[in-house]
């Protein structure tokens, strides 16, 4: 049996330089799963409905934060390793090309949109299951990146559960991977109580922390370079004026991929493919309190303080 | 059989609180059900994990003590959960919603194809009727959570799949001795039937875990600033007035998220619950996911410009007003009063 002692203290730049110098030349395929989300944390007056229903079109939508992080590590090992390639993969409605191309400004190399009507509906462990056919569908993966959780959900939950479905190993919570070679990757990881710096093997999946470096901005020239980058369905709904362009510059295509092209088993995706079910969704009316109204003038203020003190709430 | 099991998160042998938070609400659900609770500890040096586990009403305690799974990496812990509710089916399990628990408890999940829901807020046992496919279901444990950033509670359920899993964060339930002489069984598993070597493809190789310097939980007096303080400077205003009457200095997420305060500060479903005797909320509207976190305390201030701010709907004094307005005030009428 293989019992990997855990050695302390490995200088963590020495390890760099090293696989740096013997690694230089061998490219990683680095995927990253993004998501496009609602902006939950601008929420607005009017974002529920009198019903108690999220008014979905009062929210805008944003590139999830983590994944933007995720992004950002996978663009520092692209910088690194020469010949590395960064795809951006997604699900979502075909607005989520729109994550794609702002990827593409950044520095991703391509982008996958996984969009289909059988995915509706689907929970953490049917969205994994989804996100992993498509993995499957590349040729060659050695590193898949994404945010640990979506503001939305804020579960945390689908990084491991590719992980698990794809048979790979997890490394979550990352906030810098300090070095990744065909062998080794070493991950500094952000955890409650500490910080841990973990080593594991190729293929893996590291789920990116938000205390990870800030995503670089655009870059000008590939913000020109993608601004034309199109899915076939919003290809389909622009003017033809420029239509050739897409053969000429192949780099434009935004791949768009149904369920039948990640060859995923239907009763596995949705409603019926996802073990927990909302059984209730409540907007929340809180059991209203027999309160006080004070104002800040000197009376109030003086009055409050001294109840306080005599009933020994403070001091 | 469908028993509740409980996964012990453990540091220097000590077994972590919300372990123990958890073991309690397993205790009471176990009660409603009829079963026994079951607690899992997996790591090295086990011995003085039973002591501190069977008070909390612990029937049967398995033990996974080997050197190798210590500290915590995912595979041979997610290995040994698999086999381990594979072999035992408990209808529910649970597990605390930390660093630890959520990389464990999704890929446990994935692998068993059993639902899992995080952070839950509440848990209850109740039926559930599918209207569509004419079935009932008996005794399901209801997981409630925030969702949505916090705008909307929604109750899930897992009707087919078991065990029923669930995570929770530290401070949300409560932790009680249940009788510091209860006796349960404790099991010792031969991890080598559990473990493979490919589970130890990730290894630690440097460790640095540090006590919380910010002990919000236990504070008596809490003041929390949310988004409406404005800054990172105004927020001093807020740990001035704590230093004076004795309180720690808490933060909604969206403060937080802006950088107006650390991370270890954020109070609410995703951050700490707290309970004291007096909470004052500054500049907090009140979203569902912060009200979560504080809605149990004592009694509630809430300061705000805002007359119809949520947050007033559950607070005790409500005062519309600037907070460094009313802060400066209130600190020299508790001067002027305790003198």
């Amino acid at each position: 049996m293989c019992i990997v002692p855990f050695p302390k203290f490995v200088a963590s730049e020495i390890v760099n330089r090293k696989y740096k110098l013997m690694y230089n030349y061998m490219g990683l395929k680095i995927v990253v799963l993004a998501k496009q989300v609602p902006d939950t944390r601008n929420v607005g007056k009017d974002a529920m409905k009198a019903d108690g229903t999220v008014n979905r079109a009062a929210l805008s939508a944003i590139f999830n934060p983590e994944d933007l992080n995720a992004l950002e590590q996978a663009l520092r090992l692209k910088d690194k390793y020469e010949g590395s390639t960064v795809s951006i993969l997604t699900m979502g409605p075909g607005r989520a090309a729109e994550i794609i191309r702002e990827s593409m400004y950044r520095g991703a190399d391509d982008g996958y949109l996984l969009t289909d009507r059988a995915f509706a509906g689907s929970d953490t462990l049917a969205t994994s299951y989804a996100l992993s056919c498509a993995i499957k569908n590349f040729p060659k993966v050695d590193l898949i990146i994404c945010g640990r959780q979506a503001i939305d959900g804020d579960t945390a939950q689908v990084g491991p559960q590719v992980a698990e479905k794809l048979g790979m190993p997890q490394i979550t919570y990352a906030e810098e991977i300090l070095s990744c070679s065909k062998d080794k990757i070493t991950v500094k990881r952000r955890l409650e109580k500490g910080v841990e710096l973990v080593e594991g093997k190729l293929p893996m999946v590291v789920t990116v922390n938000g205390s990870a470096p800030e995503c670089r901005p655009r870059n000008a020239k590939l913000v020109m370079k993608f601004k034309r980058a199109k899915t076939v369905s919003e290809k389909q709904e622009s003017s033809q004026d420029y239509i050739n362009l897409f053969d000429t510059c192949p780099y434009l295509n935004i791949t768009e991929w149904s369920v039948n092209d990640i060859k995923a088993d239907a009763d596995w995706l949705g409603l019926k493919g996802s073990p927990t079910k909302v059984k209730e969704i409540e907007s929340v009316v809180f059991q209203t309190k027999e309160s006080k109204r004070l104002t800040p003038d000197d009376f109030d203020m003086e009055s409050l303080m001294r109840e306080l003190i005599s009933n020994h709430t403070i001091g | 059989m469908n028993n509740i099991s409980v996964y012990l998160e453990i540091e220097d042998g000590i077994v972590a609180d919300v372990s123990l938070e958890l073991l309690t609400k397993g205790r009471s659900l176990a009660n409603k059900l009829t079963c026994k609770l079951e607690a899992i500890a997996i790591g090295f040096k086990l011995d003085g994990i039973g002591a501190q586990v069977f008070p909390y009403g612990v029937d049967v305690l398995t033990l996974a003590d080997d050197k190798r799974l210590f500290p915590y990496t995912s595979l041979p812990h997610t290995s040994i959960l698999v086999k381990l509710y594979k072999e035992d089916k408990p209808q529910i399990a649970l597990m605390g919603a930390t660093s630890i628990g959520r990389d464990l408890g999704p890929r446990v999940s994935s692998a068993l194809f059993s639902g899992l829901t995080a952070d839950c807020t509440s848990l209850e046992i109740g039926d559930h009727e599918d209207k569509k496919a004419g079935k009932t279901y008996k005794n399901l444990l209801y997981q409630i959570r925030p969702a949505f950033g916090g705008n909307i509670v929604a109750t899930i359920i897992n009707p087919d799949q078991r065990p029923q899993m669930a995570t929770v964060r530290e401070g949300v339930m409560k932790k009680e001795v249940l009788d510091k002489n209860y006796k349960g069984e404790t099991k010792t598993l031969d991890v080598a039937k559990y473990v493979s070597d490919s589970d130890f493809v990730v290894s630690v190789i440097e460790r640095h875990m540090e006590k919380s310097k910010v002990n919000i939980k236990g504070a008596p007096i809490v003041i929390s600033g949310g988004y409406g303080i404005g800054s990172r400077e105004n927020f001093e205003l807020l740990f001035n007035f704590a230093s004076i009457i004795g309180a720690e200095v808490g933060a909604s997420r969206a403060a937080v998220d802006a950088g107006f305060a650390d991370h270890e500060r954020q109070i609410g479903q995703t951050g700490v619950t707290v309970r004291p005797k007096l909470y004052i909320a500054c500049g907090i509207s009140g979203q569902i996911q912060h009200i979560a976190g504080m809605q149990e305390s004592s009694m509630i201030i809430a300061i705000n410009n805002d007359p119809s701010a949520p947050i007033n709907a559950i607070a005790d004094y409500i005062i519309t007003g600037n907070v460094e307005d009313v802060i400066p005030k209130m600190i020299k009428y508790y001067k002027k009063n305790t003198k």
